[in-house]
């Protein structure tokens, strides 16, 4: 079990490490000064518009028209690449259906790829990726900024453009840049040259596809994007060329998640309720690590019979990645909604998918930069209703009352997730639409649709892959979900928090579940463990515990 | 209309500046690296990429991983065949065959097994030497010399801080062209 306990520790150093990424994050959000010179630049070149104050409405609507503005903009280069510069490979144009998907996945943070990187698109529509990348973090962490704004209390939500220029510059740059120039120093390849052609020792032609890869991967791992420069994504030994890369990678992958936990106890004033929320969702991490990194160990059964030295499974990773951290990594990108891959998820043994499933299914623990957090509100909505029904009170979170209209907008954004995982999964599942583009027989199948949707609506992007999933159906299928999976559970708790902040605040009275206590916790944790398991239990028994059984 | 504006500004700082600042960095500190890592024979002319496997069959040099891109450094792919599929033993089957495996003489899983990327340089050092005696055969050379050609090549996984040795396949089969052509 040496192993398991590596990946623990690794974990650990992480979250020491994200603290202080959260106060810098809190600084980023939350400056001292209207007046500094930064502000005073930033007005002069965004306008006064930014520095406008608004509520929670203002906010979804400027959040929107700027997601609206990505996509145009990305769309026109997808769409025209091959009469646009930067395409040293001549690539040619790419079918809509899949600009269309792959606008709306690199838009709503997802990175759901129906294409290979390194065949499909030009330098510079990977760099327009590239951008969407920085651009879709950003959102997704000034959303988190104005929830936490409005459930301190304050009716001001703040102004998204003011905020999303300040994450850019002052914050997701910089980091980026520090892990752009890190990979490139371990040997990822950074040019802007078309493919090299070798000729093998064997004399065979070996055509080797480049591109600026070091840049995009840094944004694509640290802000919970995770679409790959490459078909394979982080297996590609391009993406991560060996231990030093695959360590900076795997650091990445839950550093801003884990840091904007530290951030919203910073933004509320309750440092001790951040604390609260941490542990649950460490213990729920460490659970997904064990119930992962445990069943990989065995090796293929397709191998078991034959004259093979036994070892872990090794099918689908990378041997200079060391085999281990292929789970590892599957648990953290799926726990953080990155979505990037260090080892094929197609490959991994049945019951090794149970953990990243309920990464998928959960979403929330650490979920994706800011917006896991906001799933994570919701979760501790629904717990203290549930603890207000068992004490026959009228539950209150952050001192202010929970009553039906925040209850019925919780229940909402609570059931968009598996209403669009579990109905595309049924109507895939039921037509040919899904049927048809299975790789693997029996339940392995159905877990690669339930996947698919899966991974879709909790906006990740990674995949069990030997789906052939460029078609139109699901270009289209899974585009819809994953616009409603991103958006809906930002505008609704966003309207919670409105609600909330509109409130007078209430006396703490000896019946209040206070949110700093380890009975909250415990509460949010069994909320969280039995909505979870109640919704997906039955699919997760139809796909990997039906086909580990049938071994 | 301010959106307009973030829009442009965002497209300056990320997709350019940034883009331009990590360019010339790489281009000025690591231009070997920043190219693809590119092994070039005598004469300047890229042989293959260090971090790449290449495809090797003939006995007089050692074998990768199995490739399910076949080699395809502009397509590259794993199986994803999930670990009951009758493909995976097949292929395995193959490959037992290709190098005399039997139950006296398992084959490291590494052999049969093929990686995320179909790119995987890599094979374990008990891979390398599973296959020494063929190569040694093939060469007309003493099998002690082939595995030291393994055993200089070989490194640990993290470096420094250990881990299971591992060997490029690529620059082992430099080394031995370079003892017996």
């Amino acid at each position: 079990m040496n192993t398991l306990s590596l990946a623990l520790v690794f974990v650990a150093t992480v979250a020491v490490l994200s603290w202080p990424l959260g106060r810098w994050l809190h600084w980023t959000l939350q400056p001292a000064s209207e007046d500094s010179p930064a502000e005073r630049l930033l007005r002069l070149v965004l306008g006064s518009g930014c520095a406008r104050p608004g509520g929670w409405r203002n906010y979804v609507i400027a959040l929107l028209v700027f997601n609206a503005g990505m996509a145009a903009i990305s769309w026109l280069v997808l769409t025209w690449q091959h009469h646009l510069p930067l395409n040293p490979d001549g690539m040619g144009p790419v079918k809509p259906s899949l600009v269309f998907h792959t606008v709306v996945s690199f838009v709503t943070n997802t990175n759901l790829q129906h294409y290979s990187g390194e065949a499909t698109f030009s330098h510079l529509s990977q760099l327009t990726l590239m951008w969407l990348q920085f651009t879709s973090a950003a959102s997704g962490i000034a959303a988190f900024a104005a929830l936490a704004r409005g459930l301190s209390g304050n009716r001001n939500f703040g102004n998204f453009h003011r905020d999303t220029a300040r994450i850019l510059i002052l914050f997701l740059i910089p980091l980026a840049v520090v892990w752009a120039l890190a990979f490139s120093l371990a040997g990822v390849p950074m040019t802007l040259e078309g493919s090299a052609s070798a000729t093998t020792l064997e004399g065979a032609v070996q055509t080797i596809a480049r591109g600026p890869v070091a840049a995009f991967l840094a944004i694509k791992q640290l802000g919970t994007n995770g679409g790959g420069f490459f078909g394979p994504n982080s297996t590609h030994p391009f993406e991560n060329p060996g231990a030093l890369a695959n360590f900076m990678s795997l650091v990445a992958i839950p550093l801003i998640p884990m840091a904007c936990v530290w951030t919203f106890g910073r933004i509320l004033g309750r440092p001790s309720h951040a604390r609260v929320v941490s542990a649950v969702m460490f213990a729920f991490l460490a659970l997904k690590i064990v119930a992962t990194v445990v069943p990989e160990s065995s090796p293929a059964s397709a191998l078991k019979e034959l004259p093979v030295i036994q070892s872990a499974n090794l099918e689908g990773k990378e041997l200079r990645l060391g085999a281990t951290t292929g789970p590892l990594w599957a648990v953290l990108t799926t726990s953080t909604s990155n979505g990037s891959v260090g080892a094929m998820h197609g490959s991994l043994n049945p019951l090794s998918l149970l953990g990243p499933f309920a990464g998928l299914w959960l979403n929330s623990t650490f979920g994706g930069a800011g917006v896991g957090m906001i799933n994570f509100f919701l979760f501790m909505i629904l717990a203290v209703f549930v603890a207000g029904l068992m004490v026959g009170r009228t539950p209150e979170y952050l001192g202010r009352k929970v009553e039906a209209r925040e209850m019925t907008l919780a229940a909402a954004a609570f059931l968009v997730h598996p209403f669009l995982i579990l109905g595309g999964t049924a109507l895939f599942c039921a037509t040919s639409m899904g049927e048809a583009t299975i790789a693997n027989p029996g339940a392995r199948g159905f877990s690669e649709i339930l996947y698919e949707f899966s991974s879709a609506a909790s906006n990740n992007g990674s995949g069990l892959e030997g789906l052939s999933d460029n078609t139109d159906a699901w270009n289209i299928a899974t585009a819809i979900v994953m616009l409603l999976g991103r958006y809906l559970p930002i505008i609704l708790p966003l309207a919670i928090a409105g609600s909330l902040a509109a409130k007078q605040p209430v006396a703490l009275s000896s019946g209040t579940l206070r949110t700093d206590t380890p009975t909250f916790g415990l509460m949010v944790f069994a909320v969280i463990l039995f909505l979870g398991a109640l919704t997906f239990f039955p699919a997760a028994l139809l796909g990997p515990v039906l086909e580990h059984l049938s071994l | 209309m301010t959106s307009l504006r973030l829009l442009l500004a965002s497209i300056l700082l990320c997709g350019f500046a940034y883009t331009a600042g990590i360019l010339g960095f790489a281009r000025k500190l690591v231009p070997e690296r920043a190219s693809g890592s590119l092994v070039l024979d005598a004469r300047g002319k890229p042989i293959g990429s260090r971090l790449l496997a290449q495809s090797f069959s003939s006995a007089r040099y050692f074998h990768p991983r199995p490739s399910a891109c076949d080699f395809n450094a502009r397509a590259a792919a794993g199986s994803n065949l999930s670990p009951a599929h009758p493909k995976l033993a097949e292929r395995a089957a193959d490959l037992i065959a290709r190098h005399a495996a039997s139950p006296a003489r398992p084959i490291p899983a590494d052999l049969v097994t093929a990686s995320g990327s179909g790119l995987d340089p890599d094979i374990t050092t008990e891979a390398a030497l599973y296959q020494a005696e063929r190569v040694a055969r093939a060469r007309g050379l003493d099998p002690g010399l082939v595995r030291k050609a393994v055993e200089d090549v070989h490194r640990p996984l993290m470096g420094r801080f250990g881990g299971p040795r591992l060997v490029n396949v690529l620059e082992l089969n430099l080394a031995l062209d370079r003892i017996s052509r």
